[in-house]
């Protein structure tokens, strides 16, 4: 499986670290809405198709990305900085392949 | 690296690193393995917004102007620049001091100087196959259209971090951390004993 870093072009999957579900929203420290911390914790769309995740560059530009990969078959249909003041320093756009 | 103080202190490499020519040099010498011991390896790090002044800053205290885009550098063969991440450079000079010259320059509010000299070995491979070494330990694109001279890559082998610049059309720098500085020169020797090696 092959990511393209916005910033180092196409990278083997083995130089990124998946940080996680990107479709979560972690409540504010303070909250104490237990269910809404039930649901950042547990709660998962588990979807069988494109699926939205955090990947960090950790083996490269060290970069966090948004990615959105198909569970399916593993295609990637878009990756983006997950900073949005990094969008400058794109040179590379996401590649349908994987 | 800085000039070692006394005889005792070794250089990272020096107990691998053996002057003269190895592998299969009879039929040809194709890649020359060096360590080139810059005084000064920095990391700059521009805040969101400010990398425009931290290049123009790059470019007043070491003369050399970075190209647009991703991982684009420059060198001029004493001083090199490039970019490794979003916003963030990695300048080498062949003398001791250049963080002291960047301190009234990249200011606080436009970013960070971070001095590694100390802390990274800078491995040089030139020759007509270093491509083809460097593709035997990294999974990136060497070739010169996707690699250009003065370009600089960040990535990793056997998860040990590195970062390359192109210095030449047949010439790059690793900059790898000191610690892991001998084992990676080890595999680098290792993979060139086919080709022909020789380590100035
Ligand atoms: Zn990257």
């Amino acid at each position: 499986m092959l990511i393209t870093c916005p910033y180092c072009g196409p990278r083997d999957v083995i130089e990124f670290t998946y940080q996680g579900d990107g479709n979560r929203e972690r409540p504010q420290p303070a909250s104490q809405d237990l269910d809404a911390w039930n649901a950042y914790v547990y709660d998962r769309l588990n979807p069988a198709g494109d699926h939205n995740e955090i990947w960090q560059h950790s083996g490269g530009c060290r970069a966090h990305l948004r990615v959105v990969r198909n569970t399916l078959t593993h295609d990637i249909s878009s990756v983006a900085f997950a900073r949005g003041d990094h969008k400058a320093a794109a040179r590379h756009k996401a590649e349908g392949k994987s | 690296m800085v000039e070692r103080q006394s005889p005792i202190e070794l250089a990272p490499l020096e107990p691998e690193l053996r002057i003269g020519s190895h592998g299969d040099f009879e039929h040809g010498i194709d890649v020359i393995l060096s360590e080139t011991r810059p005084g000064s390896i920095l990391q700059l790090a521009a805040w969101p917004g400010q990398e425009k002044k931290l290049i123009s800053g790059i470019r007043t205290v070491t003369g050399l102007a970075l190209p647009d885009g991703a991982g684009a550098g420059s060198t001029d063969g004493v001083r090199s620049v490039f970019g490794f991440a979003p916003g963030k450079f990695t300048v080498v000079d062949e003398a001791e001091g250049l963080a002291s010259a960047f301190a009234n320059v990249v200011t606080p509010d436009i970013g960070t100087v971070t001095d590694l000299s100390h802390g990274r070995t800078a491995i040089r491979i030139a020759g007509p196959k270093a491509e083809w070494v460097l593709a035997k330990l990294f999974a990136i694109d060497f070739a010169l259209p996707a690699f250009p001279v003065g370009a600089g890559r960040s990535t990793m082998h056997h998860d040990v971090f590195a970062q390359i610049q192109r210095t030449g059309a047949d010439q790059f720098d690793v900059y790898v951390f000191r610690s892991f500085a001998r084992s990676f020169w080890k595999a680098l020797c290792h993979a060139s004993e086919e080709v022909g090696y020789e380590v100035q």
